[in-house]
C-alpha cells in the first residue's frame, strides 16, 4: 500500500506543479497590461513603468516563472489589486465558509443519494426506480443559481421558514458572540457550547447546502445504482443468499461495500465541481466565502485574486483526490493488495 | 431428504423485455424517448424561432418602456422584462444561443481531443506520457473554474465563452479516445496489419476510429447538458453573453434584482435551462443504455 | 422451472437420501445449475418461476414465504458453487459472510466464531485463514472454506454445483474426499452436479442424467455407468475416455 500511495503522492506533486505553471501561463497570456491596471487608470507612463518593475514584469520569462514558483511556495500569492492585501490572506479568510458549505452539501448528498440508489437498484425497471432515475437526472441538470433564487424566494421570503441570507443572524453577534476556534462557524458554535449561535448557523446553512447538494446527490444515486446492478449477478451474491442472509443484508451491506470505491471517486470529482458551484450561490445568499471573493474580483478584473482563487481550488481538488485515493485503499483491499 | 418431483407445465410470467415493434421499444426506453422528443422540440424551436416567437424584435434591442415588468398574461405568456421585452420570445430565441455554444464547444473539444487521443493511444511511449500529464493538469481544475478564470480574463463575449469552455473540455475526449486507441492498438490483428505493410493512416481510420465512435456519441450527448449549464452559469456571472443577447443565464442574472416582486423574469429563462439540460441528459443516458454493450438492463 | 414462457427445467422426480451422494450429470446448459437455485427458492433472483413440488424431509418448499426460506437456507440446505474465487465477495474477509449468517440464525458472536473455526479444522484448514481476503487464498482453499461454512451452518443437504470444475486434479481429489467424509461422518445428503462423468462415477452413490432440462435416467451409479438404458446416457459415457470406479 505504501508504494501505491507514494506513486499517487508523486503524481499529485507533478500535477500541482503543472497547475501552478498553467496559472502563470494564463496570467501572462491574457491581453491587457497588468502593470497598467496595477498602477491605476490615471497613472503616467513613468508610473506604469515603475509598476512593471515592481511586479517584476521586465525580467526574462524563465526568471519570472522561477520567481512565480518561489512566490507560490513561500506563501506569496501576489497582492490583490482591489483590496491591496495579500491574496493568500484574503483566501484564507474566505475559504472556511466555502469549505463548510461544500462539506455540508456533500453530507446531504450522501445521506440522500446512497439510500435512493439502493432502493433504485433493488427493483430495477419498476416505477420507484424510474422515478428515482428521473429525479437524479433532474438533480444533475439543475442550474444552481436558478434553484438558489427559487428556493430562497419560496422558503425564505414567502414562507418565512428559513433565513434569507448570511451565515448567521447578525443580531446574535451582540448577545452570543462567536469565538473563533476552527474558522468554521458551525464547528465553532458547537465547540464553544454556543447553542443559539449553533441553531442560527445551522438554519442558515440549510438552503445553500441543499442547493449545492442537488448535483452530487443525483450523481451519487446514479453511481450506486449502476455499480450495484453491475455486480448483482455475480456468484458471491448468490452465495450470500444461499447462506441464509436476507435481501436487506445482501444489498445494504455486501453489495453496497463494493459500490463505495467508485462512489468515493465520484465524491472527489464532485468536491471540485461543488466548490465551484458554491461560487454561483454565495452572492445570492450573502455567504462570505471564496465565491463572493471571486465574483467581486471578476467585477474589478483583479487578476492576482482570480488566479489565486483558481490555484487554491485546483490544489484543494488535488488534495481531495489524494484523500479519496487513501480512503479507497483502506476500504477496498483489492487496491491495497496489488 | 430432498425430493424434486413433478415440475409440470410452464408458469408464465409476463416479461416486458425484448418486446417487438416500435411500441415495445418506447415502453422499454421511456427516458430515451422523452429526452429525444424534448430535445428535438428545442432544436425545432431554435430553428423556427422567427416564426414561432410572438415578438421577434424583442429578442434584439427593442425596448418598450410602457410595458415594463408586466406579469404573465394572455398577451405575454411569460410576462415582460425590465425594459418591456416579451420574455416568451426571448426564451424561444435563447434556444439558439446556449445549444449553439454547446455545439461549437463540443466540436472544438473533439477536434482537439481526438487527434491527441489517437496520438497518445496509438503511439504510446513518451508521447502518451506527455499528453496524459497535460490532460491530468488541465483536469486538475474543476471545469467551471478554469472556464471562469479564462472567461474572466478575456473580454466578455460569446466567443470568449466558447473558447474558455472548449479549453477546459477537450481533456475528457483525449482520455476517452486514448483509451479506445490504446486498447485497439494492442490487439494482435493490428500487428498483422502492420506486418502486411498497411499504412498507419489506414489503420487509424479504418480500425481505430470506428470502434471509438460509439462511446464518443454517448459522451457527446451526455456533455451537451453539462456545457449548457456551464455556459449559462458563466453568462449569469456576466462573463459571456452581453445585453441584448437573449441568453437564458444572462436573463436570470438581469432579473435577479426584480425577483422578489416580479418572479417571472427569472423563473422562465431558468426553467428553460433546466428543461434543456434535462432533455439532453435523458437523451444521453438513454443512448448510453442503448449503445453500451456492457449494460444489462434488468427487469 | 421457467423463464417467462420458456420451460427450462422439467424434472419428474429426483430424490436424495441421508448420507447419500447423488450425482446430477449432463452437459453445460442442460439446466443443472437452475436446479440448485430452484431448491434454494432463489429462482426469482434470475427471473424464473418454479411450479411443482420441492420437499425437504417431506416438507413442501415451493410457495413458502421468504422469511421461512431464509431460515432454511444455510441452516438446513447449503450450496457451494463453481468457480470458488467468484463465490466470495472480494472486499470482505472470507469468514465475514458466514459469521453474519450464523448470527442472523440466532447464535452469539463467539458461538458463531467457535463453530466456524471448528468447521475449518474439520476441512483441514487453519482458522486463521478466515481473516484473509479471497484474493489471498487459492481456489482449492476457497472451495474448502465454502464447504466448511456449510458444515458450520449444520446444513443437512449440500447442493454442490460443479464444485470441482474450476480446480485442478489434485485439489479436486481433496475436495471429493471431503465430500465423502461429510456423507459418512456427518450423514449429509449431497447433490453433486457436474458435467464430468468421470468424477460422478468416482464419487456418487446414485446418478441422475439430465438432458435439456429433463431427467432421462436415474439409478445406482454402478448400474448407470455399466449398463445405461437411455441412448443419451450411452452417448455421454462414450465421450469419456476412461472411467475409474471406486470399489
Amino acid at each position: 500500500m505504501t508504494t501505491y500511495l507514494a506513486r499517487r503522492l508523486a503524481l499529485a506533486v507533478v500535477v500541482v506543479a503543472g497547475v501552478v505553471l498553467l496559472t502563470f501561463v494564463i496570467a501572462h497570456a491574457v491581453p491587457g497590461n497588468p502593470a497598467a491596471s496595477w498602477a491605476g487608470p490615471h497613472a503616467s507612463p513613468a508610473q506604469v513603468a515603475a509598476a512593471a518593475k515592481y511586479l517584476g514584469l521586465d525580467r526574462p520569462l524563465p526568471v519570472q516563472i522561477a520567481r512565480y514558483f518561489a512566490g507560490i511556495f513561500s506563501g506569496n500569492w501576489g497582492v490583490s489589486i482591489h483590496t491591496h492585501q495579500p491574496v493568500l490572506s484574503n483566501i484564507a479568510t474566505a475559504a472556511p465558509a466555502s469549505l463548510e458549505l461544500v462539506i455540508a452539501a456533500l453530507i446531504i448528498a450522501l445521506a440522500v443519494g446512497v439510500p435512493l440508489g439502493l432502493v433504485s437498484a433493488r427493483r430495477p425497471g419498476r416505477p420507484a426506480d424510474q422515478a428515482i432515475r428521473a429525479g437524479s437526472i433532474l438533480g444533475v441538470s439543475m442550474p444552481i443559481f436558478w434553484m438558489a433564487l427559487i428556493l430562497q424566494l419560496v422558503f425564505a421570503q414567502r414562507l418565512h421558514v428559513l433565513p434569507v441570507a448570511g451565515e448567521y443572524s447578525p443580531n446574535l453577534l451582540f448577545t452570543n458572540p462567536l469565538t473563533k476556534v476552527t474558522g468554521f462557524p458551525v464547528l465553532d458554535a458547537l465547540f464553544t457550547g454556543n447553542w443559539p449561535m449553533l441553531g442560527s448557523t445551522l438554519s442558515h446553512l440549510i438552503l445553500p447546502a441543499v442547493v449545492v447538494a442537488a448535483y452530487p446527490a443525483g450523481l451519487i444515486s446514479r453511481m450506486v445504482r449502476a455499480q450495484i446492478l453491475d455486480t448483482v449477478g455475480e456468484t458471491h451474491v448468490q452465495m450470500a443468499r444461499a447462506l441464509g442472509l436476507p435481501e436487506r443484508d445482501v444489498f445494504g451491506r455486501y453489495l453496497m461495500k463494493l459500490a463505495w470505491s467508485p462512489v468515493s471517486a465520484a465524491i472527489a470529482l464532485v468536491f471540485g465541481y461543488s466548490l465551484v458551484n458554491t461560487f454561483l450561490v454565495e452572492s445570492i445568499f450573502d455567504w462570505p466565502g471564496l465565491g463572493s471573493y471571486a465574483v467581486a474580483s471578476i467585477g474589478t478584473l483583479d487578476t492576482p485574486a482570480i488566479l489565486g482563487v483558481t490555484l487554491f481550488v485546483a490544489i484543494a481538488y488535488v488534495i481531495a483526490n489524494l484523500i479519496v485515493d487513501i480512503v479507497q485503499a483502506v476500504i477496498d483491499p483489492r487496491i491495497r493488495l496489488r | 431428504m430432498i425430493e424434486i418431483p413433478e415440475a409440470p407445465a410452464p408458469a408464465p410470467t409476463p416479461a416486458p423485455a425484448a418486446a417487438q415493434g416500435s411500441r415495445g421499444w418506447l415502453r422499454s426506453n421511456p427516458l430515451l424517448a422523452v429526452g429525444g422528443a424534448i430535445s428535438a422540440l428545442i432544436v425545432i424551436a431554435a430553428v423556427l424561432a422567427p416564426l414561432i416567437a410572438p415578438d421577434p424584435g424583442d429578442a434584439g434591442s427593442a425596448t418598450h418602456p410602457f410595458s415594463v415588468l408586466k406579469p404573465p398574461s394572455a398577451h405575454h405568456w411569460f410576462g415582460t422584462d425590465q425594459v418591456g421585452r416579451d420574455i416568451l420570445s426571448r426564451v424561444i430565441y435563447g434556444a439558439r444561443v446556449s445549444p449553439l455554444v454547446a455545439l461549437f464547444v463540443l466540436l472544438i473539444a473533439c477536434a482537439v481531443g481526438i487527434p491527441l487521443g489517437i496520438a497518445a493511444g496509438y503511439f504510446g511511449g513518451w508521447l502518451d506520457d506527455v499528453i496524459m500529464r497535460l490532460t491530468d493538469i488541465v483536469l486538475a481544475f474543476p471545469a467551471l473554474l478554469l472556464a471562469l478564470a479564462l472567461a474572466a480574463l478575456l473580454p466578455p463575449s460569446m466567443t470568449s465563452l466558447t473558447i474558455a469552455i472548449s479549453a477546459t473540455w477537450w481533456p475528457w475526449y483525449t482520455r476517452l479516445i486514448r483509451g479506445q486507441a490504446a486498447s485497439v492498438a494492442g490487439r494482435p490483428y493490428i500487428e498483422s496489419c502492420r506486418a502486411l505493410g498497411i499504412s498507419r493512416r489506414r489503420i487509424i481510420f479504418r480500425h481505430i476510429l470506428p470502434n471509438a465512435i460509439t462511446p464518443l456519441i454517448v459522451q457527446v450527448s451526455l456533455d451537451v447538458g453539462g456545457v449548457i449549464l456551464t455556459a449559462s452559469a458563466l453568462s449569469f456571472l456576466g462573463l459571456g453573453a452581453q445585453d441584448p443577447t437573449p441568453d437564458w443565464g444572462l436573463m436570470v442574472s438581469e432579473g435577479q434584482t426584480y425577483f422578489t416582486t416580479d418572479w417571472w423574469v427569472v423563473t422562465f429563462p431558468g426553467l428553460a435551462i433546466l428543461i434543456t439540460a434535462f432533455a439532453f441528459n435523458l437523451l444521453g443516458d438513454g443512448l448510453r443504455d442503448l449503445l453500451d454493450p456492457r449494460r444489462v438492463i434488468l427487469r | 422451472m421457467s423463464f417467462g414462457a420458456r420451460n427450462v427445467v422439467n424434472v419428474d422426480h429426483l430424490g436424495v437420501d441421508d448420507a447419500e451422494i447423488v450425482g446430477l450429470a449432463g452437459e453445460s446448459g442442460s439446466g443443472k445449475s437452475m436446479t440448485t437455485l430452484a431448491v434454494l427458492g432463489l429462482a426469482n433472483t434470475v427471473g424464473a418461476t418454479v411450479a411443482g413440488s420441492i420437499k425437504l424431509d417431506g416438507r413442501e418448499l415451493v410457495g413458502l414465504p421468504e422469511k421461512v426460506l431464509i431460515g432454511l437456507r444455510g441452516s438446513r440446505i447449503a450450496a457451494i458453487f463453481q468457480s470458488p474465487s467468484m463465490a466470495f465477495n472480494p472486499v470482505f474477509r472470507v469468514g465475514d459472510v458466514a459469521l453474519r449468517a450464523l448470527r442472523r440464525h440466532g447464535l452469539t458472536g463467539s458461538e458463531a466464531t467457535g463453530r466456524v473455526e471448528q468447521a475449518m479444522r474439520g476441512v483441514l484448514l487453519s482458522p486463521d485463514l478466515l481473516r484473509r481476503y479471497p484474493s489471498q487464498l487459492s481456489g482449492g482453499q476457497l472451495q474448502r472454506v465454502a464447504i466448511a461454512l456449510a458444515v458450520a451452518l449444520r446444513a443437512e443437504v449440500l447442493l454442490a454445483d460443479e464444485p470441482t470444475s474450476a480446480l485442478d486434479v489434485t485439489v479436486q481429489a481433496e475436495v471429493l474426499e471431503l465430500l465423502r467424509e461429510l456423507r459418512s461422518r456427518d450423514g449429509m445428503s449431497v447433490l453433486f452436479i457436474s458435467h464430468d462423468l468421470a468424477v460422478i462415477a468416482e464419487l456418487c452413490d446414485r446418478v441422475a442424467v439430465m438432458q435439456a432440462g429433463s431427467i432421462v435416467e436415474q439409478g445406482p451409479a454402478d448400474k448407470i455407468m455399466s449398463a445405461p438404458e437411455h441412448p443419451y446416457t450411452a452417448d455421454l459415457l462414450a465421450s469419456v475416455p476412461a472411467i475409474e470406479r471406486r470399489a
